[in-house]
Formats: structure tokens, C-alpha cells, sequence
């Protein structure tokens, strides 16, 4: 079949007003298509990689949307901008690094579309395998990725597993670090997952990066208070200074006390295919003042048993470096 | 006088354009319009074995398929001078069956809707035969290397004997000997047998006298144009008449295109382009994929629109060439280049050759004037897309392999880089490039850019930037750049044309492309300024060939402002005489005695409107309006005169001003970034250049030129790419943000520029072109102003990613793969 790209293809396109609605769309068609801001969804569908004969727009069910107090933290609607949560005050003032992880995503228009579900939802940004190819993650039995010739600068160096492919997202390391929960619903039952839980690497589960199973829906991110108020560090690093997804990002909070960190977290994004907690460092660091030579160790224990593919390899000295900065702590973040 | 050159205002289409009643050719809509989708080259290289549209054919709302078989021949070009250069039948085609490269279009179905023109591209059965492939130039040249076609991997005449006339152009086989490829895991560039080999002075000499020797291999990327409207185009026959919508550089020259492709007269060809998205080289007389829809409206008789979508126009849209570049440079302690052996690789696609790699050494020469020079080149074939004219071309890939070593020497001999530049730079009527066959080397026009170097140090404050450069602040640290480059800026020989009508109004003809340069408009102020008018009392038409449009020249290589201000100029002298002679006629006195002003011809208390000058016109006929027409004009003018013959006072005439010298304009550019030494992240702080070009024709769009071509030149330094898997030879980044074009946010926010506005003595209205030197001028002074931050020897390709200047850092030496094509 001859391939092309870049025309929508013609699905059935439901738009139900509640969460109960879709889910029993969802139950009836596991297979359909969930959308939300669209912007990961439109390019597999309109790129004709991925068909699906029905899809379920969620933009039209406002209990989706918005963020709500909720014992001293927050639940944030799966339908939730990028730029509502990164302009929420109560995100700024007690969990800084969400609004500036939201706030790096993409570009502005993006963020004015897409949505924190989509977000931490969306797909793998391998090119080889977002062209179409059969590869491990699409079902098929190999990496092209992972080739002498795969041009793989934006790939794995931790926790490969056959394939290479790197979680893209710039909030899921900012979660993960805040102990989120992720609210997963489908008709008539409900579970909740660490954020840490939700994302999955190659070796648990190739094809999908999330835990989340067909006819589910993601309702909720609930931001528990465990690390509001603490010190929080974001930072992205990316070839442009918008418009362009990490090629390493870094999420951090640490609860100090005198200058000594009491409880930190640690977690690294576009490294792995998940985002990586580093509780090693996280334990090393327990108890030990916050100062350069703190940050230097923790920098070189996160890279423990990193591995360069091709064009990848500076991806280990830039997570030695931005876990060093966010020990280190500072107004260096990136800044959009 | 009315004072129009040299004075802002503002252009008759930009209402439209702000308000989005502009309609480019994806806006238009015709009773009846089938869409049309083509079918792209899943290889880099390969023969169709068969075809199966049957199903295809089936599909209710299928119209219509085209093959490649189905093209007409093109047809040979006449030239101006009567030669004619025979189509290449190697060259490139809106369809093949025999593709290339990935992405090429291969066949087209139109149909009722593209939902079903797709459906019926999908069920059609293609049965490939694979063939040999290659997409890196170094890999075709080893000795053993594939060639992209199976003719060979350069373009080429076959030997004659002598005596006889050269063979026609062709592809063969270039292989370079492995020795030459000795030192190419140590990252320098290897120098096989070039195609290209010019030299003057003594060489030898110039390095046996050197303070300090360098011997450098930089690399740049291939990059696409990234035009924001892509190569859509809208097609239907009135008659035997061919009606097409699309962008293009040059309303009046794309006309022939069309003409040539479609093998059929020019008459035939009405073309309507009144807005262009952008060119930047890559459509100077439009683009052929325009015949697919046209060859389809005429199979299915409806009207067909060809929607490009962003991915074809990644591979249709063309490339400028990648290019490696090798540049031994000699230094006298003082700076003052000795001698300068520079060897280009260019990378081209398998379709007719672009001549960056050739043409680069002549703009080193010409910048830093080296006594001794040699320069060697050789342009290689790949299954990539087709290599199309970019900003600058040749210019920007040879300065930005040049800039860094001249930057390099400077620091090394301890010399202010502006200074470096100072003392090297050329003055007046400078030579350039190698002697031609009279033994002499040819010169330019005029050059003021040491004055450009003195304002631009000046405005950018250098002397205090330059004390901070290299200072390190935390994990940041700054640095700045300064450069130089220069462009052809200006041909001659075309036409202008407008008539004075009875209303005292002022009708001008432009045939000059809209693709946001403003030119169109911003050339014909000079006739207007001439004719004592004002701006709201001339009328501007362009972009309808209905309305047929004089000879003009292309707006590519920066050559409009030079080459229409001429023409302007010829038409107004010749309407102004006619004016004088008419006066003169009526109202007694000799002609000479007569002067042009504020819309009136006077003498002394004798005095007649323009507007009168018009009715009397018509009354005499003749060469007054237009009825008889001057013989040296091109015919295209002269059918365009005809129809306009009878409603007024004619100018009309050719540009046949003098000019001593070819044209060339130049650019200083001054950057300031600041660089963190922990992520290898940077940023563009600040940038200013200062452009010599002439005389300014209207200065916001000249600071628009100045500073949108840098920001052109900044992108080729921050991120802009192909990428490229060699094994597969297809495309991976094949969307605009995977290509990486610069955003808004990556270039400073508040840029300066300024000219030194001195005319140049060799065209009347003084003016040289400007879009094309800011490009490298932006490149380089990032590039210098990186270097400057880290020092030597930090990154030897462009673009300069972060991750090349971590690895570098980390590991204290260029850790980046040096030769590998896109990456
Ligand atoms: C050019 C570009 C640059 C980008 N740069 C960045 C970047 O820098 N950082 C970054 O993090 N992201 C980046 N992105 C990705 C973009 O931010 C995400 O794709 C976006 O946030 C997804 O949100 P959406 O609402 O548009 O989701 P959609 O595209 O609608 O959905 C994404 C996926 O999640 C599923 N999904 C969405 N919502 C739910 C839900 N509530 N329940 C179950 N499944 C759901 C969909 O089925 C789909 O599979 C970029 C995207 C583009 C196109």
C-alpha cells in the first residue's frame, strides 16, 4: 500500500458532554481513540500510522477540566491546559516545578491546546518509529533506532531495553518528583496510580509507555502536599529556546532543614522511557548539606550505568549536570 | 520634487496581507475544482517494475491518475541572445518512474475530495526494484563508493578530442583514491581530484612568508528553505490557454517556466501569483510540480489544486547544498592574509548540479582579498532531494568555512577581529575570483566595508563587548563575533514600462515577483520620484500575466532593487523626454528647455499637467503612446506595451546604463552570546549589522532584509538540519520543528541595523541589492562570538549544537562525528 501522510483520515468522531459518557463509549469500542488537545494525537492519525475507526473528543466534558483544592494539595482535570496549570497561582506558590515544567512544554500555541492528561498520555517521539516503521514498539522485532547508522541523538541512555525511544514529556518528571497520583477511570470502576507506577519502560511493557489500558480514561493528577513548600528545581534542555521537546530535563524537591537536605526526589526525563526516579541519589542525599561537593556526587551516581548510543553520548554529562545544578539548587532553570 | 527614494511607506498589498484578504494560490477556488495528491518515493532509489491503479481507477470520485509517462517533453530554451541550451534529459521532472530520492512524486490522482484522491493512493500497488543508493557525498567519493545514479555521482562532459565542440553535460563516475582519505577519521577533509581548480598569484610564496599557517576542515549542514507557503498550485485551460495559480519569485520569468515544461508557447501561459510565501531561491521561476495539476485539469477538463503539504515540500522544496570545506590560510604577523588555498565539497542531488561549491571561492577572494589564492571544488550527486538556490548561495557555505579560520588567526595573532577584518577587506573597485580568458581578474563595482565595519563597531559598542568577551560568570560565559560578507547584488538589461494616463495618474507594470521583499513596489518609487508624482497617484499592477507584464528579472541572487531601479529609471527617462517633446510641441521653447515636477512639464510661465501631456499623447500616437515601440526591448515588453498602446503617456525602455564592474553589496554583522558551559546551551544576546549596498530605496524594507536574512544566516549556526539514516537513505526529520528552524525566541529581541547608504557610482539610482549578504554576515558573527566564549577548536561543524559544545568541553576536543552528512 502506498503510504501517505498528512491527510486526516475518516473516523466516527463522538462528543460527549460527560466522563460517564465516554466511558461507556469506551466500553462498548475499546478500541477508539481518546483526544484531547489533539497535538500528539493529530499527527499519528493525519500521518496515517495509527488507525482508529472511532474517536472520543473529551473537550466538550467540562468536570475534566480545572484544578481544585484538595486536602492541601491539588486535583488537576486531565482536560487542563498546559497554560492554565502553568499560570495556576496555588501551582506556582506551592508546586513551582509543575508550573515550570508546564510552562516549557512546546511552544505557546501548543500549550494553549494541549492538556496535562495528553501530556503525561502522550507517545514516544522516536522518529523511526513515528514514521511508521514495524519496530519493536509497534509490534515488530527490531530497533532501527538503535543501528550503526540510526541517527539517535535524542534517544535512551538508561534503561533501554530493545528499544530506545525516551518519554518526551516535560510534566511527568515534575509529577513523578511530587508523588502525584494519577485518577484512572473506566466505566463503573476507578484505581489510582503512583505517577511513579503510571509510566512504564520497555521492559515491563514495549509498546505503550503508560499503564493505562484500553476503555480507561485518565479523569485526574492528584498533587498530594507532601512536597509543597519545599525546594523545588526545574530545568529544561532543549536545541531552541522554545518550541522543541528536552533533550534532558531534570525535576527535583528537597525538604532542607539548616542547610541539610531532610527528603529529596530526584527525577530525570527524556533519558529513559520512563522518567527516571534516581533513588540512589535521593538516599544519598538524605542528611547531607546541600553544597557543591553534595552536587557533584549526586551528579555522578545518577549517571551510573549510563549508556551512549551513537549521537547520544553528551546526554550523559548534561543529567551529571543538571542533577549537580538541581543539588546545587539556583535560578538557572530555562526560562520561556 | 517628491521625494520618494529613500523615504518609508507603506505597500499597496499590505492591508491585505495584515487582514488576510491576500489570497495565496491554496485560497483561490474554481467552479468544479478536483483536488489532486501525489504518490512520493517510499526509496531513495528505484525503479518502477509496474504499477497496479486498477482499484484506484474503480474508486467512485477518481478522476483522473497521472504517470510520469504522460509528461511532455521539456522543451529547449532560446536565450535573449538567440542560443539555445538544450533540456536536460537527465534533469529533474514533476514526476518520475525512476526516483531519486525519498519523497520524490512518483504519480498523481485527482479526485473529488483529498480524502479520496488518499484513498485511491492507497490502493494502488507500486512493485519497486530497489537500486544501489547513496546518501553522503564522502561515502560516493571512496574508490568503492555507490553512486546515486547508475551513470555515476557527477556531473560532467565526456572527453572530446580536441578541437571538436564540448559534449553535452552528463553524469559519470568521480571516484577519489583511498589514499585521499587517509586522514579523514582524524576529521580533515580529504582532497581527491576537484572538477574545479582556479588559482592567481603565487601560492607558494605566500606561505613560505607566513607568520602563521592554518590548515582547517569545516563542515556545514544541507538545509531545506522552509518557505511558510508551500509549492501548492491551482490549474484549469480556458481554451488551449493555461491558467495557473502559485507563488514564485519572478511573475514574469515563471511564465517561460511554465511554458517550457509544458512544451507549449508562452502566449499560452497565463499565470496569477499576486502573493508569494516566501522563496528565499528555492522558486525562482516557480516550481515544476505546477504541471502535475495543470496535465490533470486537462485529462479530467475540471480545474485541479495541488495542495503541498509540509512534508513534500521538505523533499520538493529543495536544499541548499551541504558542504564540506578544507582552508589552508597564510597570515603575515600583522594580520594581512599571505595566501589562501581553499577545496569545497558540495553535496547536490542527483538532478542538475547547483553551483555553490564552484562559485564560494570567488566571495573569499573577493572579502579578504588574499594576494595568492587557489580554490578547488567538486559538487557530488546523492539520492537526496533536489540542491535549489538558497539565500546566498555558494556565498554562505564558503564564508561560513572561511570566517572561523580568519577569527581564528586573529586571536592567535593577537589582532582586534574587527580590525582583521579591516585590514584585509576590499576597497573600491576590488578584484575578485580567478582571471578570465583575457589574463586579467575581473572587479566589482564598488565596495565601503571597512565604512560598514567602522559603523557597525560603533553602534554595537564593540570595544566594550570585546572586553568582556571570554569572561565567565557562574557556569556562563560570553563572547562576541563580528564578520563579513558580500553577495552579487544587481544584473542589468530589463525593461520598465508604465503609462501616464489622462487622469494624471501613473499605471506601472511590475513583473516583479511578491514574495515579501517589497521590491515590487518599492523600484518603481524611482520612476514615480522622477515623474514628479506622488505615491497615492501611481497605481501599481502586478502578479496577473492577463494583464501582460514587462521583462524583468528574477528576484533571486539580489538583483532586483539594482536591476529594476534601472529599469525605472530608463522608462521615466524615456516618458520624461517624451513629456519634454510633447511641452515643447504645445506650448513652443525647445524640449531640452523643459523640467519634470510636481506632475507638471514646465519652462519658465509655460507649464502643462501630466495629465494634458497624456491626452496630447494619444492625440499624436506613435512612440508617445506606445503605438511604436523601442527595438532593443525583449518581446515580452513589447507585447505588454502593445496591449497598453493608446491610453496614455508611455515610458518605455531598456536598461542600457553602463556599469564597470559586476555588482556586489556587503554586510558587517556583530553578535553577542553567552554560553553555559554546564549544558552547552547558548544564547544570541545581542546583534547588529551594518549593510553597503548603495543608496537605501526605502529603508524598512531594507532593515527588514538586513535583519531577517541574519536571523536566514543565525539559523545555519543554531540548529537548522537534515537528518538523514544512511542505511535507509530516507528523511527522519521531516517535519519544521524536527528541522529546527530558529523561533522568535532564539534571536535577540531588540536587533540593530544600519547602511552606509553611499551610492554606488556604477547605476544611476545608486542602489545594490541587500537580500542576500546579511545571511552569512548572521551565521558567522554567532559562530565567531561562540568561538570567542570557548576558544579554538570547540566545534568544527555548523549547525553548532549544544551537544557538540558540551562534549567538547567535556572532553577538551571537537567530539562531534566531523564529516558525516546529515546528521
Ligand atoms: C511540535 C511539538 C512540540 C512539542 N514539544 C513538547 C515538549 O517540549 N514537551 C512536552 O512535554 N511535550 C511536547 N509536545 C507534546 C505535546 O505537549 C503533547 O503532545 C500534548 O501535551 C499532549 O496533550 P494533548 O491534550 O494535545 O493530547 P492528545 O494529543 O489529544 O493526546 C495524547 C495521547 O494521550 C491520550 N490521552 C489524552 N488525554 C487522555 C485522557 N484524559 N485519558 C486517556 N488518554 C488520554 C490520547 O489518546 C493520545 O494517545 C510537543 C508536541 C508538538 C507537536
Amino acid at each position: 500500500m502506498a503510504i501517505v501522510h498528512d491527510v486526516m483520515p475518516p473516523f466516527q468522531l463522538f462528543q460527549p458532554s460527560s466522563a460517564d459518557e465516554a466511558l461507556d463509549l469506551l466500553d462498548a469500542r475499546p478500541d477508539t481513540w481518546v483526544l484531547a488537545g489533539g497535538m500528539d494525537s493529530f499527527d499519528w492519525l493525519k500521518d496515517r500510522t495509527k488507525r482508529t475507526s472511532a474517536v472520543v473528543d473529551l473537550s466538550g466534558i467540562d468536570a475534566l477540566r480545572g484544578i481544585r483544592e484538595v486536602d492541601g494539595g491539588l486535583e488537576i482535570g486531565a482536560m487542563t491546559t498546559l497554560v492554565d496549570v502553568a499560570e495556576h497561582a496555588a501551582v506556582n506558590a506551592r508546586f513551582k516545578m509543575l508550573a515550570e515544567a508546564a510552562g516549557l512544554v512546546a511552544s505557546p500555541q501548543i500549550r494553549n491546546q494541549g492538556t496535562i492528561g495528553g501530556n503525561v498520555s502522550q507517545d514516544a517521539r522516536c522518529w523511526y518509529y513515528r514514521r511508521g516503521w514495524s519496530c519493536y514498539r509497534a509490534g515488530g522485532s527490531t530497533c532501527y533506532a538503535d543501528t550503526p547508522t540510526a541517527v539517535n541523538r535524542e534517544h535512551a541512555i538508561l534503561g533501554a531495553d530493545r528499544c530506545v525511544a525516551v518519554s518526551p514529556s516535560d510534566t511527568a518528571p515534575a509529577l513523578v518528583a511530587l508523588d502525584a497520583q494519577m485518577v484512572l477511570r473506566r466505566r463503573g470502576s476507578e484505581r489510582v496510580v503512583d505517577a511513579a507506577d503510571f509510566f512504564l519502560g520497555p521492559d515491563i511493557d514495549i509498546t505503550r509507555l503508560t499503564v493505562r489500558e484500553p476503555g480507561e480514561l485518565l479523569t485526574a493528577i492528584r498533587v498530594p502536599a507532601t512536597f509543597a513548600g519545599a525546594r523545588h528545581y526545574f530545568e529544561k534542555v532543549r536545541d531552541r529556546q522554545v518550541w522543541d521537546f528536552p533533550l534532558v530535563n531534570v525535576a527535583a524537591a528537597f525538604k532542607e532543614s539548616g542547610g541539610t537536605i531532610q527528603e529529596a526526589r530526584v527525577v530525570v526525563g527524556a533519558v529513559a522511557a520512563k522518567p527516571l526516579r534516581l533513588r540512589t541519589v535521593e538516599a544519598q542525599l538524605a542528611g547531607k548539606p546541600a553544597t557543591e561537593d553534595t552536587a557533584k556526587a549526586a551528579g555522578e551516581l545518577a549517571i551510573a550505568g549510563a549508556q551512549a548510543l551513537r549521537f547520544n553520548a553528551y546526554k550523559i554529562p548534561l543529567m551529571r549536570n543538571l542533577v549537580r545544578r538541581a543539588v546545587r539548587g539556583g535560578p538557572l532553570a530555562a526560562t520561556t | 520634487m517628491k521625494k520618494l527614494v529613500g523615504e518609508n511607506y507603506t505597500t499597496p498589498d499590505l492591508l491585505a496581507k495584515v487582514t488576510g484578504k491576500a489570497r495565496y494560490a491554496e485560497d483561490f477556488r474554481a467552479d468544479g475544482m478536483l483536488f489532486a495528491k501525489l504518490l512520493l518515493s517510499p526509496l531513495p532509489h528505484a525503479r518502477i517494475r509496474s504499477v497496479d491503479t486498477s482499484a484506484a481507477e474503480a474508486m467512485p470520485g477518481v478522476r483522473a491518475i497521472l504517470r510520469a509517462s504522460e509528461l511532455p517533453a521539456p522543451a529547449d530554451t532560446v536565450t535573449d541572445l538567440g542560443e539555445t541550451i538544450r533540456a536536460n534529459p537527465m534533469g529533474e521532472r514533476a514526476l518520475t518512474d525512476e526516483p531519486v530520492y525519498a519523497g520524490e512524486p512518483v504519480l498523481a490522482v485527482a479526485a473529488v475530495d483529498e480524502e479520496t484522491a488518499v484513498a485511491a493512493l492507497e490502493a494502488i500497488q507500486v512493485d519497486w526494484e530497489p537500486l544501489p543508493f547513496v546518501v553522503d557525498p564522502l561515502v560516493s567519493l571512496r574508490p568503492d563508493g555507490p553512486s546515486p545514479r547508475a551513470e555515476g555521482n557527477t556531473w560532467g562532459r565526456a572527453p572530446v578530442e580536441s578541437g571538436k565542440p564540448p559534449g553535452p553535460l552528463t553524469v559519470m563516475p568521480l571516484k577519489w583514491k583511498a589514499e585521499d582519505f587517509a586522514d579523514y577519521d582524524q576529521g580533515k577533509m580529504p582532497m581527491g581530484e576537484p572538477q574545479i581548480d582556479w588559482n592567481y598569484g603565487d601560492l607558494e610564496a605566500g606561505f613560505k612568508n607566513a607568520a602563521l599557517v592554518l590548515d582547517e576542515t569545516f563542515s556545514m549542514a544541507n538545509n531545506q528553505h522552509h518557505v511558510l507557503e508551500p509549492r501548492t498550485a491551482l490549474a484549469y485551460w480556458r481554451g488551449d490557454k493555461l491558467h495557473v495559480h502559485t507563488g514564485t519569485q519572478s511573475a514574469v520569468q515563471t511564465v517561460a517556466s511554465i511554458s517550457r515544461w509544458m512544451n507549449i508557447p508562452l502566449e499560452k501561459v497565463v499565470l496569477i501569483t499576486e502573493y508569494t510565501g516566501g522563496g528565499f531561491g528555492s522558486r525562482a521561476t516557480g516550481a515544476v510540480i505546477c504541471m502535475v495539476p495543470a496535465i490533470l485539469a486537462k485529462k479530467a477538463n475540471a480545474p485541479v489544486m495541488l495542495r503541498i503539504t509540509r512534508e513534500e515540500e521538505q523533499y520538493i522544496g529543495g536544499i541548499r547544498p551541504g558542504m564540506h570545506g578544507r582552508v589552508k590560510a597564510g597570515f603575515a604577523k600583522d594580520g594581512r592574509l599571505t595566501a589562501l588555498d581553499l577545496f569545497l565539497i558540495g553535496e547536490n542531488s542527483a538532478y542538475e548540479a547547483q553551483g555553490d561549491a564552484n562559485s564560494g571561492g570567488r566571495f573569499i577572494s573577493l572579502l579578504y582579498q588574499p594576494p595568492a589564492m587557489r580554490s578547488r571544488s567538486i559538487t557530488v550527486l546523492t539520492n537526496t532531494p533536489p540542491r535549489r538556490a538558497q539565500s546566498q548561495p555558494g556565498g554562505l557555505q564558503a564564508i561560513m568555512i572561511v570566517e572561523p579560520v580568519i577569527a581564528k588567526a586573529a586571536r592567535q595573532l593577537g589582532i582586534d577581529q574587527v580590525e582583521m577584518r579591516r585590514l584585509n577587506a576590499p576597497e573600491g573597485k576590488a578584484l575578485w575570483g580567478p582571471a578570465g580568458r583575457d589574463g586579467k581578474r575581473g572587479y566589482i563595482t564598488s565596495a565601503f566595508l571597512k565604512e560598514a565595519l567602522d559603523k557597525g563597531a560603533e553602534l554595537f559598542d564593540w570595544k566594550t563587548r570585546q572586553a568582556r568577551s571570554g569572561k565567565r560568570t557562574g557556569s556562563t560565559v560570553r563572547g562576541s563575533g563580528v564578520a563579513v560578507s558580500s553577495f552579487v547584488a544587481g544584473s542589468t538589461g530589463f525593461d520598465g514600462l508604465f503609462v501616464i494616463k489622462p487622469d494624471g495618474k501613473m499605471y506601472v507594470k511590475s513583473g516583479v515577483g511578491n514574495l515579501g521583499t517589497e521590491s515590487v513596489f518599492d523600484v518603481h518609487r524611482v520612476a514615480a520620484e522622477m515623474m514628479g508624482l506622488r505615491w497615492d497617484q501611481v497605481e501599481v499592477a502586478w502578479g496577473d500575466t492577463s494583464h501582460p507584464l514587462p521583462w524583468t528579472c528574477v528576484s533571486g541572487g539580489s538583483q532586483t532593487t539594482h536591476a529594476m531601479t534601472r529599469a525605472a529609471h530608463a522608462a521615466a527617462s524615456d516618458a520624461i523626454a517624451k513629456a519634454q517633446e510633447i511641452a515643447a510641441q504645445t506650448l513652443g521653447g525647445s524640449p531640452a528647455s523643459y523640467r519634470v515636477a510636481d506632475g507638471r512639464v514646465s519652462a519658465g510661465g509655460r507649464s502643462m499637467s501630466l495629465a494634458d501631456v497624456a491626452k496630447k499623447a494619444i492625440e499624436l500616437g506613435g512612440k508617445y503612446d506606445g503605438h511604436t515601440l523601442p527595438e532593443n526591448i525583449n518581446k515580452v515588453t513589447t507585447t505588454a506595451a502593445t496591449a497598453l498602446a493608446g491610453e496614455g503617456l508611455m515610458g518605455v525602455a531598456r536598461d542600457t546604463y553602463p556599469r564597470d564592474g559586476t555588482t556586489v553589496s556587503f554586510v558587517a554583522g556583530f553578535a553577542e552570546v553567552e554560553v553555559d558551559v554546564e549544558t552547552g546551551n547558548y544564547k544570541v544576546l545581542d546583534y547588529t549589522a551594518v549593510g553597503d549596498s548603495g543608496t537605501i530605496i526605502h529603508p524598512r524594507a531594507y532593515g527588514a532584509q538586513v535583519l531577517g536574512r541574519s536571523v536566514l544566516g543565525m539559523s545555519h549556526t543554531l540548529a537548522l538540519k537534515t537528518v538523514y539514516d544512511q542505511h535507509y537513505g530516507v528523511a527522519l526529520a521531516t517535519r519544521l520543528h524536527q528541522s529546527r528552524p530558529p523561533t522568535i525566541l532564539d534571536v535577540p529581541r531588540n536587533m540593530k541595523w544600519d547602511a552606509v547608504n553611499l551610492p554606488d557610482p556604477e547605476t544611476p539610482v545608486g542602489a545594490r541589492g541587500i537580500g542576500e549578504p546579511p545571511v552569512a554576515a548572521g551565521a558567522c558573527a554567532v559562530m565567531n562570538a561562540i568561538a570567542a566564549a570557548l576558544g579554538d577548536d570547540v566545534f568544527k561543524r555548523a549547525p553548532v549544537t549544544l551537544d557538540s559544545l558540551l562534549m567538547a568541553l567535556e572532553h577538551g576536543r571537537p567530539m562531534q562525528e566531523p564529516l558525516t552528512a546529515h546528521i
